[in-house]
């Protein structure tokens, strides 16, 4: 499907801005010289796609995907939500994918050395394709909080990293996800990147006790919007109707 | 839910790899890795290899930094919306060395797409980056194509266009990417 509308700008105080004083990494890894404008051409409008081919069959049950005769630690929940377009129109068939700490803080990576161990049966990433109606749900744990060192000691709430793809490669995005009603949420450095509080609040993850299984797994729903198209591409060069 | 602004972007970090390319991180958890394979087997035109690093406002190469290709075929063609040959993805991830920041692709070179030079697009994600950075590789030994490209045109700077230039090394084309600094890579708003 084809959409002749054109991307509107993302807004940078919507979105964290490149440089966020904050966030020292940010602080030598942001462009100095202002993002060229680029209206999306077809570079940008087209983008890959994903089939159920290319997925293992647990590739979304992290309670499963990396198991080694035995079950992760840490609280079993349920990850779901819907991917939605900027007009809020489900989004199938698109690839969603996650990765997070084991319940201790601890990522299965080789650059990640903090003290919490390894879970023997846990890896830590997802990934799935929407359903038909925009829907994706993974089984995994819930992530663990951890230490990193920013211009002072700091802690990361738990959070679930997530990328998505949409129908396009400007639609790109990578975000993170945190769980409602966690203390250090106000307190993260990567957090307070975003300056809108109602941003906030849109990554944050909302229990969901109606999705949860008795004597099984608790459940969190995250809805992800994807960008939303503008004004007709034609209409602002010459005044007709695109 | 009735908010459809879109969900707001944060840092990928320092281990994207799990999620992305757990090959990188060190494990398998996936039966089949994505991403690795740009052009496949299949796909006409010449077979080019890219070579460069990223770096940061000191100068130092950024190790922990994921890059996704997106390119036409030889042809000029996307997945989705022309015809590629079987197998050709148009797309793929690339990681550094973790140790040098030295990252390498295999392609095919592209062709011009409508109007446009033959170019690649890359997304650049990593700790320290809140939105992943679009910007675009073309190639030094095409001089007529770009000269007459749209995009390129738009950068007056003679030397924030040469940025965007790989250049030809052998049988490598070189391109580094510069995120902050002297001679910075011109990067989109897309
Ligand atoms: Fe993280």
């Amino acid at each position: 499907m084809t959409d002749s509308r054109s991307f509107a700008p993302r807004s940078r105080d919507w979105h964290p801005p490149d440089l966020s004083e904050g966030y020292k990494s940010s602080t030598a890894r942001a462009p100095k010289a202002p993002l060229l404008r680029l209206d999306p051409t077809l570079s940008e409008t087209s983008g890959p796609t994903f089939g159920h081919s290319d997925l293992g069959s647990l590739d979304h049950d992290l309670l499963r995907n990396y198991a080694h005769g035995g079950a992760p630690i840490g609280e079993r929940i349920i990850l779901h939500g819907k991917v939605l377009d900027g007009d809020g129109r489900p989004v199938p068939h698109t690839l969603v994918e996650i990765w997070q700490a084991n319940a201790g803080g601890r990522y299965r990576h080789k650059n990640d050395s903090y003290l919490a161990p390894l879970d023997p049966n846990f890896g830590g990433c997802g990934r799935t394709l929407t359903d038909g109606g925009g829907g994706y749900r993974f089984f995994t744990i819930k992530p663990g909080a951890y230490p990193w060192p920013n211009w002072q000691p700091s802690w990361r709430p738990a959070h679930i990293h997530v990328s998505v793809f949409g129908r396009s490669f400007a639609e790109r995005l990578i975000t993170q996800l945190y769980f409602e009603g966690d203390p250090l949420i106000a307190t993260c450095p990567i957090v307070n990147t975003l300056s809108d509080p109602q941003a906030i609040t849109r990554l944050t993850a909302q229990l969901d006790m109606d999705e949860a299984r008795d004597f099984d797994h608790l459940a969190y729903r995250f809805d992800i919007v994807l960008r939303g198209r503008g004004a007709s591409v034609f209409e602002g060069h010459d005044g007709a109707p695109g | 839910m009735t908010d459809f602004r879109e969900t707001p972007a944060q840092t990928a970090g320092p281990y994207v790899h799990i999620g992305l390319t757990p090959w990188a991180a060190g494990f398998t958890a996936f039966e089949h890795e994505l991403g690795r394979d740009i052009a496949g087997p299949n796909a006409a035109g010449e077979r080019i290899t890219i070579t460069g690093r990223v770096l940061d406002g000191d100068s130092a190469p950024m190790t922990d930094v994921l890059i996704e290709v997106w390119q036409a075929n030889a042809a000029g063609h996307y997945p989705g919306t022309g015809d590629v040959e079987e197998g050709f993805q148009g797309w793929g991830r690339v990681v550094p060395d973790f140790a040098t920041g030295v990252f390498s692709f295999d392609t095919v070179k592209p062709g011009p797409v409508g109007q446009m030079a033959p170019h690649i697009t890359l997304w650049l994600v990593a700790r320290g980056i809140n939105l992943g950075l679009h910007t675009r590789l073309y190639f030094a030994d095409e001089d007529a194509a770009n000269a007459r490209d749209s995009v390129l045109a738009q950068i007056t700077d003679p030397g924030s266009r040469q940025t965007l230039m790989a250049q030809p090394e052998g049988a490598h084309y070189r391109f580094d990417i510069i995120v902050q600094g002297e001679n910075e890579t011109v990067f989109f708003d897309v």
